[in-house]
């Protein structure tokens, strides 16, 4: 296999050569190589999104416009990609449609979250789906962009109106000779931009990958680094071996079977959200809301697991649905449930140079019901105080089997084993009979206090919540059980 | 009410026009300080910060620091020359700690170096030794041990104890309202040039002059060898009024101390822990009323978390106090207020400034009213709201220009609060899980600096040989809009379209001795300010065309660009050249002063506002009574702002302040830890809103009437008013809450977080 020895992205029709350093930041590459000072630091964390620039890539044959956040993206996580800023929008004096709008619609005040936004809507005018947008849909697209200033309603507005045009701007007339700079990108090497000591390695194959990281088990695998970003960002660490997965072939595969999906770790959270909906909307809307767009076309499904977080989001979801996960090492591979991967806080169960290949969910049977449900002190874009999720079998109106996993509720997301045995049997016509059951929820469960909520909120909140299951699987409809994520709005579109 | 004095068909101001620099925002050519090319051998700072948050400072090593990779010099205290002070009253603000700490992150060094990253990096080599004492971190705390930072105030009215005594109804309760981080999109940051003699700061703050004479102390200069410069900011909304200082105090000492230019920039953590927030607030009160719901009584103490040192508390809290009342007419009035000294961060201005939590603490009593007599809470705010013989606020200041109960019948008609009210309580009736709740309160905002002098403003208006208005004035832009109104003024008296008013970058070396831009005073004071300085200019003109043509001044006119005499008109620029020729000066100064106040700080009483802005809004709501989760569903607002001089701005204003609020109230939580460090120090954990959380039914309007006193253009104050608005989402969420229970008092804090929410909801049910 060719080895390439620099990191290679196009900005504005050149292609932009780096071989380092491998913590540089694409924000710090904008702003300290280039002076180009248009993308802001905001929050240096992924939150507030003032640093949004958009990837233009080529993905299944397609050209898609990703929105990420540049504050916590290595620049090395653009090789192969259109690095498009806010200063590359106008021709000459010519604003972009996403550019006027915001000016029409006075979507601008101190100005400083504005590049941010122009971006984020920029790769909205981009979207497959900019034709039949509401406000919702806007919504969600901008959760990842902080606005202190405007209460938002005039940049919703701006986004309405820019995408009503037919699209065709100076980037879709450009898309055929991008996609063929980007072909010309597109090699089939490893990268690999450093020395033995100090690099950033972007491996094209699983099989690179493994023998790579068997060399080097203390480097820092990245998907994402939405996670990692902050380490770098915010902790000063020194991270001198980074291996990128973001290039390796057959990682990012997709396999939609009748029976299960299985992802590969490095699916972005974004194409997971869409198969995951696909088998409930709870599961659908959780990935929704757990992270911003920016965050999830950049984090992948198997960071979110790798990371071990006891608050990531996706564990809780994945083990309800009884998801088992794969680890490779060398050539060797092993399965395990999902839930046996998360040990203890901060440990889990991966082996010196052993990476997550895969992960694999059940689809749900027909006597199968999902709910879960996300409780933050905002909707979007924020860390859970408790994540809750439900899978129940029914026989008739009897529950014949339960797995429930949260997560905030302990130094992992954990299954509620003495919960799931009490439910067994119970009757959901019978509402009365439910609190004993409900109530065990206290002895698989002793969460701990911290700036998101109370131990005894967040007890209140786990029973409350599978109070709510079970009235939601009984029959009653979500309107009369919930102020977001409505099931039944969600079936209809 | 006196006539409109308009006498000329208006161009320019009273139109809806776009941000000055909207399209620099959007195109990302904005240049904020950290965009600005940086000086050739640019140092950068990072500063070091207490790891505990009261003690005596044993030892500062720095060796590992200063030997670091990049590090040029440390700054510590003893490097200072001059008053080692960045407070904007009381002298009680080192900018770097000396002897001992009074808050967790409280600066006690600082790093320069080649690069910001090698500045950050090197900081964490230091090893400070604490002699750590326990510090009081709680308002309750603080009142325990009975620590004031500064003395207490009461205003008080009436007879309260035998207006309390004598009421068929009383009550008294306590509401406890949180604090809210700034969270500008720009953090602070400063770059300081050193000149031969000289500093000249760049600083994203709100108050230049005050920054300027702090540098000047620090490095021993005289205040004409120290300039500050400050085009715009990437928002403040008080958080750069006095705490930008000391970020730009740190790098003018830096820039004196090396010789090069330094840079401080914040990293958005550091911002959080080391700089202040809003005051959060305790408020004990005593309520005594009849049958209707009308007030006879109010005894309220308002006891606030002020942080370690004065900074602006006293403003902040008297503030509070003067909104005791909000709308409402206090017959008899007890208004304590106490500042309490915590160990904490030393809070500081917000937009509203004290303002709204002396508001909550009254619409709270409304709202207990409402629910002991079992009325509609709008019937009893109406009924309380000042009238005809009761306009005497609780500070000896009559209400004049009382436009609420008009304004509140608008909104009652408009928002349809009457139906809504019925369709949500059969709702209520039908949903156990789900509640709804609606409320619809009002907003009186004081307008004017209660510490009298500083209502003055300035302006430099220069007309250039080809016509073009080169404007200067006092005033900062932070996103408000206030450098296109001003412009529009401008280009409004010399008839003149507005993009031939250049508007340039605030500094004192233009306009000297300024006022912050706070207290939603910017525009009033600035304009007319402007307005003055081009009226000076325009009568030269005047008097110069009115001669050069030979026809009488009357017959002058500025408009469309041209200046017309007699049947003839002459373009503008044409005019102006020929005036220069004519040795007609055409630059001036322009300067105002807010007439008619009279405020008396001992005897606490006077008049300490020109006048009131008014605003109300409607909320609606509905919360999960399983997990404390809250939605906001529909918002009407009606809002005053006088004659608007630009509505779009001005609407920009009142929904981005409700918003703002409306954070404040829900979501946005400042959680410090027992040792006093504040748990919430960045985005991923203190949480402001995002666009799902403003609903897509969102209405608002302005109120039709002019302001009563000769403001610029009969327009009013905008900034800070609107965000009370908010308070109406805080008490539907209580009527949702109430609904569950009704009769029984809803013992709801703010913010509404579900875990707040969700509390209140069991203690109504458990009652």
């Amino acid at each position: 296999m060719p080895m390439r020895r620099d990191i290679q992205f196009m900005r504005n029709g050149r292609v932009v050569h780096l071989d380092g350093p491998p913590m540089l930041t694409l924000l710090d590459y904008l702003r300290l190589h280039e002076h180009a000072t248009g993308t802001k630091e905001g929050c240096a964390e992924g939150d507030c999104g003032a640093c949004t620039v958009v990837l233009r890539r080529v993905s299944g044959g397609e050209i898609v416009y990703q929105p990420v956040n540049s504050c916590i993206l290595l620049a090395g996580q653009a090789d192969g990609a259109d690095v498009i800023t806010v200063e590359d929008l106008a021709e000459g004096s010519a604003l972009h449609p996403v550019q006027q709008a915001m000016v029409d619609k006075h979507g601008s005040q101190c100005g400083f979250c504005t590049p941010g936004f122009v971006m984020a809507l920029f790769g909205l005018y981009h979207a497959p789906h900019r034709a039949n947008l509401d406000r919702h849909a806007v919504n969600d697209w901008i959760a990842g962009n902080l606005c202190r200033c405007t209460g938002y309603r005039p940049i919703v507005d701006a986004a309405l109106a820019a995408c009503g045009d037919d699209g065709n701007d100076k980037f879709a007339k450009q898309d055929d000779a991008a996609a063929r700079a980007l072909a010309a990108l597109d090699d089939d090497a490893d990268v690999f931009a450093g020395t033995d000591q100090r690099f950033f390695a972007a491996p094209a194959s699983i099989a690179a990958l493994a023998t790579l990281y068997q060399q080097h088990p203390d480097a820092t695998l990245i998907g994402g680094a939405t996670d990692v970003g902050l380490w770098i960002t915010k902790q000063l660490r020194d991270l001198p071996k980074i291996i990128w997965l973001g290039r390796v072939k057959d990682l990012d595969g997709i396999a939609d079977t009748d029976a299960a999906i299985t992802f590969g770790a490095a699916v972005s959270q974004e194409a997971a959200r869409r198969h995951l909906a696909a088998i409930d909307p709870d599961a659908g809307e959780m990935m929704r809301r757990f992270a911003s767009l920016q965050v999830r076309n950049a984090g992948t499904i198997g960071g979110n697991i790798a990371n071990g977080s006891p608050i990531g989001d996706t564990p809780p979801v994945l083990i309800a649905l009884g998801a088992t996960l794969m680890l490779q090492a060398g050539n060797a591979t092993r399965t395990l449930p999902l839930e046996n991967f998360f040990i203890a806080y901060g440990k889990q169960d991966r082996a010196k140079g052993e990476f997550v290949h895969s992960v694999s969910v059940p689809k749900l049977k027909p006597n199968e019901r999902f709910r879960c449900y996300k409780v933050s002190k905002r909707f979007d874009q924020d860390i859970s105080a408790v994540l809750a999720a439900f899978k129940v079998t029914l026989d008739g109106n009897r529950i014949a089997d339960a797995r429930i996993a949260f997560g905030g509720m302990a130094g992992t997301p954990k299954r509620a084993a003495a919960t799931e045995a009490a439910l067994r049997g119970l009757d959901l016509g019978k509402p009365e009979t439910w609190d004993t059951a409900i109530a065990k929820l206290d002895s698989d469960y002793q969460p701990l206090t911290d700036q998101r909520g109370s131990s005894a909120y967040r007890s209140e909140v786990a029973r409350g919540l599978l109070r709510k299951a079970l009235i939601e699987i009984g029959g009653k409809p979500t309107q009369a059980t919930r102020v977001v994520g409505i099931r039944e709005a969600a079936n209809a579109s | 009410m006196p006539p409109e004095v308009v006498d000329v068909p208006l161009r320019i101001v009273r139109t809806s026009r776009r941000h000055d620099s909207a399209t620099r925002h959007v195109s990302g050519s904005a240049t904020y300080i950290d965009d600005m090319p940086e000086p050739h051998g640019t140092l950068h700072l990072a500063p070091g910060g207490a790891p505990v948050a009261r003690g005596k400072i044993k030892s500062v090593d720095l060796d590992a620091v200063r030997a670091a990779p990049g590090v040029v010099r440390v700054l510590t205290a003893a490097d200072i020359p001059g008053t080692n002070d960045v407070s904007p009253v009381v002298g009680d603000d080192p900018a770097l700690a000396d002897g001992e700490v009074q808050f967790h992150g409280q600066v006690v060094f600082a790093v320069v170096a080649e690069t910001r990253e090698a500045a950050r990096r090197a900081v964490k080599l230091a090893k400070i030794e604490i002699d750590a004492e326990t510090p009081l971190v709680t308002v309750d705390e603080a009142l325990s041990a009975d620590l004031n930072i500064l003395p207490e105030y009461r205003f008080t009215t009436g007879e309260v104890g035998a207006a309390l005594a004598a009421s068929p109804h009383r009550l008294d309760g306590t509401l406890r309202i949180g604090g809210q981080e700034h969270f500008y999109l720009e953090g602070q940051v400063a770059l300081a040039v050193p000149g031969e003699d000289e500093m000249l700061v760049y600083s994203s703050t709100q108050h230049p002059s005050e920054l300027q004479a702090l540098v000047a102390h620090m490095l021993k200069l005289p205040q004409a060898a120290v300039t500050v410069e400050v085009r715009r900011m990437g928002g403040a909304f008080g958080g750069k009024e006095s705490q930008a200082a000391q970020w730009g105090a740190l790098a003018a000492l830096a820039a004196r101390l090396t010789g090069r230019a330094c840079k401080m920039r914040l990293d958005r953590d550091d911002d959080m822990i080391m700089t202040g927030k809003r005051h959060d607030f305790r408020a004990d009160y005593q309520l005594g009323f009849d049958g209707e719901g009308r007030l006879n009584g109010y005894d309220v103490l308002l006891s606030s978390r002020c942080g370690y040192s004065a900074d602006l508390s006293q403003g902040i809290n008297d503030r509070a106090m003067f909104h005791a009342d909000n709308a409402y007419y206090l017959p008899a009035a007890n208004i304590l207020s106490k500042r309490m000294k915590t160990h904490t961060v030393s809070n500081t201005a917000f937009r509203g400034f004290g303002g709204p939590q002396g508001m909550m603490a009254i619409e709270r009593a409304m709202d207990d009213i409402a629910w002991t007599l079992g009325l509609d809470p709008l019937d009893v705010r109406i009924r309380n709201l000042y009238g005809d013989g009761r306009d005497m606020t609780p500070y000896g200041m009559r209400v004049t220009d009382n436009i609420s109960p008009e304004l509140i019948a608008g909104l009652e008609r408009s928002s349809d609060y009457r139906a809504r009210r019925k369709a949500i309580a059969a709702f209520n009736a039908d949903s156990p899980i789900i509640k709804r709740g609606i409320a619809l309160t009002p907003v009186k905002f004081g307008i004017s600096f209660t510490n009298t002098f500083l209502n003055q403003g300035g302006a430099l208006v220069h007309v250039y040989k080809d016509g073009t208005v080169h404007l200067n004035h006092g005033g900062t832009e932070m996103g408000q809009g206030l450098f296109v109104k001003i412009a529009q003024v401008v280009a409004e008296e010399f008839g003149i379209d507005l993009e031939h008013v250049k508007i340039t970058a605030t500094t004192t070396a233009k306009v000297p001795n300024t006022s912050p831009t706070a207290a939603s005073s910017g525009t009033d004071i600035n304009g007319m300010a402007a307005q003055s300085a081009a009226r000076i200019i325009k009568d030269r003109l005047t008097d110069f065309a009115a001669s050069f043509y030979n026809v009488p001044r009357e017959q002058v006119a500025f408009r469309e660009n041209k200046v017309f005499y007699g049947n003839h008109s002459v373009a503008f620029s044409e005019l102006i050249l020929r005036a220069h020729v004519g040795q007609v000066s055409l630059s001036s100064t322009g300067f105002y002063k807010t007439p008619d106040l009279t405020w008396d700080q001992a005897k606490a009483h006077g008049r300490p506002f020109y006048y009131f802005s008014y605003g109300a809004a409607c909320s609606e709501v509905m919360i999960d009574t399983l997990t404390g989760e809250m939605k906001v569903e529909r918002i009407d607002i009606l809002h005053d702002v006088g004659k608007s001089l630009n509505p779009a701005i001005d609407i920009g204003q009142i929904e981005g302040g409700f918003v703002q609020g409306m954070g404040w109230l829900t979501a946005e939580e400042l959680v410090y830890d027992a040792k006093g460090r504040l748990l919430t120090h960045a985005p991923s954990t203190y949480k402001i809103p995002t666009s799902s959380d403003v609903p897509a039914d969102f209405r608002v309007a302005l109120f039709d009437g002019a302001n009563r006193e000769a403001t610029i253009y009969r327009s009013k104050a905008v900034g800070e008013p609107p965000l009370m608005l908010a308070i109406s989402v805080f008490c539907a969420v209580a009527d949702a809450i109430h609904s569950l229970a009704p009769g029984r008092r809803v013992p709801l804090d703010a913010p509404a977080t579900p875990e707040s929410i969700l509390r209140a909801v069991k203690a109504v049910a458990q009652h």
